[in-house]
């Protein structure tokens, strides 16, 4: 089978699990392993297509007769939606099989059949958007992902903050649905100069040039309504909402892949559609991309509840990947192929990282909340001996997600700032104030990122447990019943199955092949920047071989993820035999408590004292309201009885922008419903004005 | 304003009848149209529910011999059939049907009005000369005998919806629109020399199941809310 019908053969496993899954509404287990098997093949059999289209330099596309008459859906495989096959494939691939332990859970307290139809849903919705070859398919399929994807939100509709996350997230989805729609709408329009519809396929786009204003409106919308559903800020608020109340296998998706999308979307309009464009318009990604990054991370360090630590932290990675995108742009308008091709390369290069990664993060989260059903990390702590798997494989995303050598996120990011450090002075004084600027921002987020997964592993597995018991468990998990002292089977006694365990395992390993042979995965995507903006850099990158990954010049930079691994694994292999050699060397012994001899489980670092200092010193970006309140008992002022301290931090923009928007849509609404008067007359009478009106001017 | 299209759409008068016929019958015509403008003033002045469906009636009268006039006149042979269904359904079944209703469901014999009546007649004579202000371009160029009855028609519709929005009660609106109905109709026989055969009869037909769910919609209000007054309706709207 060709690459294309491989590609296609899996949308059609998925339809046809549209179809099969309602007869098996009855046998929810079965169903569980039905469906996600068929997911799970599907994705492999997506994943392989894009992967060979890649590799193959594959450019082919097919017409369907199907839909509205005289739009037929066009289909096209080429490189730049092979590459997004790939990573959406993969990661839905090892989600799949991650679902099938995760959701079984759910089995026999509520109906799982509509979760798994959604899912299908979603996945062909994602497919179809990266093969779409037109503007009416791509808008199908982009609200086939927003809606299914609304009703995963959805999931467990009986909580207000489920309810209130999807619609939120629907609201903005849609306002960057209308400002996609009218981006190709004007693409469209000039294609035939407003006299026909035929140019709405991608084709008479890509072979039209547009005049600076219509490329620079339709550019404009593009990209605000691709980062709606990105998740740039401030277009940010619907994911750190939605992202922890969806089932984690969702959230997963989402992060990992569905903003993916959006990325895809950016470039495929600017780069492939539109082609040719002024400097300031990677001006402008990069400005927001470095404003995203920064301000993701941060915001991302203050979180208390782990799945909206990482949904800020997936608004980071996006932000690194925008401003991949913007150095590309700004670079190949200023004809510097080589270093536009290596930025591309990086910001593809962190879209593919970063959905292995995050894909990895949130299924460890889900595996922690599945055992402990707890989301707070205030509440968790010494996991680490219950979930030896689930912490090692979680510590394996953060490290990766912290670009720390030798796993994927550090030679990604590593490449990113090789294209700032590369760059030459450009003709434009702003560029060269923004590029060094970018290159420390870029530094300081990375440092906070790892600090942020320091915190979020550390608060999680490391300590004792420092949680109380929940009212009301969904999942019937132990620690729910008073603490883990009464977990069955001690060490390991919560760790999650097999399904969702072997998914992590194949995520993380994975995220550290993608890690140590970088030049191979350069040299297989070396084909997207070379269709894009007309150069490779493989060559110089591989220059030294696949050991050693040389961008543009080895003289100036270098780096061998192999080496560092071997070395990596060389200590530790010293440390261990050092340590081990002898059984006397390591000593358990109880901690030492400063002689208080009363230490309890919540005497420890937790998640909010962890991100004390940094809050201190950026303060300034969010609202903070921090109360310390002491109870008196005996009324005596120096004795009090037990200190209250509340924190609550939030985003500034809900505030700053959102909340006035929402305000007055609500004014204008009861204004406008004061048309509705519950009396005939009235409207007979509006429609009287109204003709009266339209005749006069029509005379 | 569409004057192309009218020599389009309107079937040609095959032979043009004798002169004198023409203007007679045109006088006739004119005549006719006063006589349906007065009737619609009468409906908007009548306080009478009964004195109301007999002017309703007679408007359908003069309605159908204006029809079954322009259809001599233009020599179109559907407009007699036309008339004779204006004459059935608007003078005989329909009123009928609203006098059984009103017996039916022993409606108060006084009509309830919102505006007062003199103040509606000063509206509807205003409506009147803006009608004739808005047609004049079209008399101007029209060449059809019945082309000054065009604003009478006009104001015939806009006189039967100012009647519902002035009456409060459920059945005197439904005269309200049913007379809004005999003056589209007007303005199509004096505008184009009617409309096509098959859109008439669809329109007689869509008229007397409008009269029919209006019955039992009555019904349905009164049970509902006790009375026919449409003011009680305003109990549907969302409160905040």
């Amino acid at each position: 089978m060709s690459q294309f019908e491989l590609v296609l053969f899996s949308i059609i496993i998925l339809l046809s699990g549209l179809v099969i899954i309602p007869l098996f509404a009855r046998y929810q287990k079965l169903l569980i392993y039905i469906s996600f098997s068929l997911t799970a093949l599907s994705s492999v059999l997506a994943a392989a297509g894009g992967a060979l289209a890649v590799a193959n330099n594959f450019n082919q596309s097919v017409t369907i007769p199907i839909g509205l008459p005289d739009l037929p859906v066009h289909l096209r495989l080429d490189p730049l939606s092979g590459f997004f096959l790939t990573v959406i494939g993969l990661l839905s691939f090892f989600v799949s099989i991650y679902s099938i332990g995760y959701i079984k859970a759910f089995v026999g307290k509520r109906s799982v059949t509509h979760l798994v139809i959604f899912y299908c849903l979603f996945l062909i919705g994602m497919f179809s958007v990266v093969l779409s070859d037109d503007a009416f398919s791509f808008l199908i399929s982009w609200e086939v992902m927003a809606a299914s994807s609304y009703f995963l939100v959805m999931f467990e509709d009986e909580r207000t903050e489920n309810r209130r996350a999807a619609f939120l997230y629907l609201v903005v989805a849609h306002i960057g649905a209308i400002a996609i729609l009218l981006s190709f709408g004007i693409m469209a329009g000039a294609a035939t100069d407003f006299k026909g519809f035929s140019g709405y396929t991608f084709d008479a786009m890509r072979q039209t040039e547009f005049s600076v204003g219509w490329a620079t409106a339709a550019f404009l919308l593009a990209f605000f309504g691709f980062a709606a559903k990105a998740g740039v800020i401030p277009f940010h608020v619907w994911l750190p909402e939605a992202h922890p109340v969806a089932p984690s296998n969702v959230s997963a998706l989402m992060s990992g892949v569905m903003l993916k999308t959006a990325i895809y979307g950016i470039i495929r309009v600017t780069f492939d559609l539109i082609g040719d464009f002024p400097w300031w318009w990677g001006a402008v990604v990069l400005m927001f991309g470095l404003i995203t990054a920064l301000m993701g991370i941060l915001y991302a360090i203050m979180q208390q509840d782990i799945k909206r630590l990482l949904a800020y932290s997936s608004v980071e990675n996006i932000g690194v990947i925008l401003i991949g995108i913007g150095l590309a742009m700004i670079f190949a308008s200023f004809e510097m192929p080589l270093l536009s091709a290596l930025a591309l390369t990086a910001a593809l290069y962190h879209t593919l990282n970063h959905a292995m990664f995050k894909g990895l993060l949130f299924m460890g989260a889900g595996a922690v909340l599945h055992a402990t059903n707890e989301r707070n990390m205030e509440k968790m702590g010494g996991l680490i001996h219950k979930m030896p798997w689930t912490a090692v494989l979680f510590l394996i995303g953060c490290v990766s997600i912290s670009a720390l050598p030798p796993f994927n996120g550090f030679a990604s990011e590593w490449l990113t700032f090789q294209a700032f450090l590369l760059s030459p002075s450009l003709p434009s004084p702003l560029l060269n104030l923004l590029i060094p600027l970018g290159a420390t921002l870029v530094a300081l987020t990375v440092a906070l990122a790892a600090a942020c997964f320091v915190k979020a592993f550390g608060i999680t597995f490391l300590g004792h447990w420092r949680g109380g018991h929940n009212p009301s468990p969904p999942f019937d998990s132990p620690l729910a019943k008073g603490g883990y002292r009464g977990v069955k089977g001690g060490k390991g006694g919560l760790e999650v199955d097999w399904f969702m365990r072997s998914a992590m395992i194949l995520t993380a390993v994975s995220c550290l092949v993608l890690g140590v042979v970088p030049t191979l995965i350069i040299n297989w995507i070396d084909i997207l920047p070379e269709q894009l903006i007309g150069s490779r850099i493989a060559a110089s990158a591989g220059e030294f071989g696949w050991l050693w990954l040389t961008p543009i010049a080895h003289e100036r930079a270098s780096y061998s993820a192999p080496i560092v691994l071997i070395i990596v694994l060389a200590v530790v292999l010293l440390a261990y035999i050092l340590l081990h050699i002898r059984k006397a060397a390591v000593h358990r012994a109880p901690l030492w408590d400063c002689g208080f001899e009363k230490i309890t489980n919540r005497m420890q670092y937790n998640a909010a004292s962890f991100s004390m200092p940094i809050r201190r010193i950026f303060g300034f970006l969010f609202s903070i309201r921090e109360d310390v309140r002491a109870v008196y008992p005996t009324g005596n002022p120096l004795f009090p009885k037990r200190l209250h301290y509340h924190l609550k931090v939030r985003d500034r923009f809900w505030g700053l922008l959102y909340k006035p928007v929402a305000d007055a849509s609500i004014w204008i609404s009861r204004k406008v419903g004061k048309l509705q008067q519950g009396r005939i007359q009235m409207y007979l009478i509006y429609s009287f004005i109204t003709i009266i009106v339209l005749l006069l001017f029509l005379r | 304003m569409g004057l192309g299209t009218n020599k389009k759409t309107s079937p040609q008068p095959q032979v043009p009848r004798h002169n004198i016929f023409m203007n007679f019958a045109a006088q006739i015509n004119s005549i006719l149209a006063a006589l349906i403008l007065l009737t619609a003033f009468g409906l908007l002045v009548q306080r009478r529910i009964y004195g109301l469906l007999h002017l309703f009636a007679w408007q359908g009268l003069f309605l159908s011999i204006s029809t079954g006039i322009v259809g001599y006149v233009s020599n179109v042979n559907h407009l007699y059939i036309s008339s004779v269904l204006t004459l059935v359904l608007k003078v005989i079944v329909l009123p009928y049907i609203l006098h059984v209703l009103i017996i039916r469901m022993q409606i108060h014999k006084e009509v309830e009005t919102v505006v007062n009546i003199p103040t509606t007649m000063l509206i509807g004579i205003a409506l009147v000369i803006f009608s004739y202000h808005l047609t004049a371009p079209i008399i101007e160029i029209s060449t059809l005998v019945t082309k000054s009855t065009l604003a009478v028609a006009l104001a015939t519709v806009m006189l039967g919806l100012l009647m519902m929005i002035t009456r409060r009660n459920a059945v005197t609106q439904i005269i309200g629109f049913l007379s809004m109905e005999n003056g589209l109709f007007l303005a199509a026989t004096s505008a184009t020399y009617g409309m096509p055969l098959v859109v008439e009869l669809g329109v007689a037909l869509d008229i007397l199941i409008a009269a029919f769910i209006f019955g039992i919609f009555f019904f349905q209000i009164r049970t509902a809310f006790d009375s026919l007054d449409v003011n009680s309706m305003a109990k549907l709207k969302e409160e905040d």
